[in-house]
């Protein structure tokens, strides 16, 4: 069964836009993190197709690359949300704003 | 993901997801990848995702009663990125490379491949991962501890 390679594109741009809607509107910093990550497995998804379908092995070793980028990001981001978390007791993203006058 | 008020719901939908995804990679014969991606994905991040909701022992948030225009805003933006990159693929349907020779893929797609390719070719960028990896876990540790020693 071969499935032509712009139905894997076209997935993989509705994952890409499930994910940047999930970190546009959900409030808890957790799920804008897994939105990412969402976003990310996309953008492999594609990469994925077009590597496999080029015969070209750049593609694949680029999302081995992308995939411990993701890990060591979504590592440091939760460590960055218990910091916050510890000190407001809160993960709602409309509470942080430190910056603010 | 993103309907479910329950973080622990989204990030059980999110392993989910990520399966699914690693299914679809078989079907391309990306073995390597599709393995890769149910370990480290699936395995570590996502576990590590329902230990900090476990750890920092999360209610669910409220709902917001109001649609303000900056949430409006935000969907119409994602609406259009949608709409570019629907245009982008349809602009390409037939034009590109065709499907995937399952043949052909099944030669690439395998873990000694990309060793090859991996420990040769891309060697240096390889140590500058490892790299990127301590420096990742040091400052995760540094950032979680409760006082800086």
């Amino acid at each position: 069964m071969e499935i032509a390679v712009d139905w894997y594109l076209a997935l993989s741009a509705i994952l890409f836009v499930i994910g940047v809607l999930g970190v546009l509107f959900r409030r808890n910093a957790i799920v804008i993190l897994m939105s990412v990550e969402l976003m990310l497995n996309a953008v492999n998804l594609s990469l994925v197709a077009v590597s496999q379908s080029l015969g070209d092995l750049s593609g694949q070793i680029l999302v081995f690359f992308v995939m411990a980028v993701a890990a060591a990001e979504a590592a440091v981001g939760l460590a960055i949300v218990i910091a916050i978390f510890r000190n407001k007791v809160t993960v709602d993203v409309s509470d942080f704003h430190l910056f603010k006058y | 993901m993103l309907l479910s008020r329950n973080p622990v719901t989204s990030a059980l939908w999110l392993i989910l997801n990520l399966f699914c995804v690693a299914g679809l990679y078989l079907t391309l014969s990306a073995r390597f990848i599709a393995v890769i991606q149910v370990l480290v994905y699936a395995g570590a991040i996502m576990v590590l995702f329902v230990f900090v909701i476990m750890l920092l022992n999360l209610a669910a948030l409220p709902r917001l009663q109001h649609f303000d225009w900056k949430r409006g805003v935000a969907f119409v933006l994602a609406m259009g990125v949608l709409a570019q990159l629907a245009y982008v693929v349809a602009a390409g349907l037939g034009a590109g490379t065709g499907p995937v020779n399952l043949e052909a893929a099944a030669a690439t797609g395998s873990a000694r491949e990309i060793a090859r390719e991996l420990f040769t070719v891309y060697a240096m960028p390889l140590e500058v991962i490892g790299v990127l990896l301590l420096a990742a876990t040091i400052g995760a540790v540094m950032l979680a501890k409760r006082r800086f020693v």
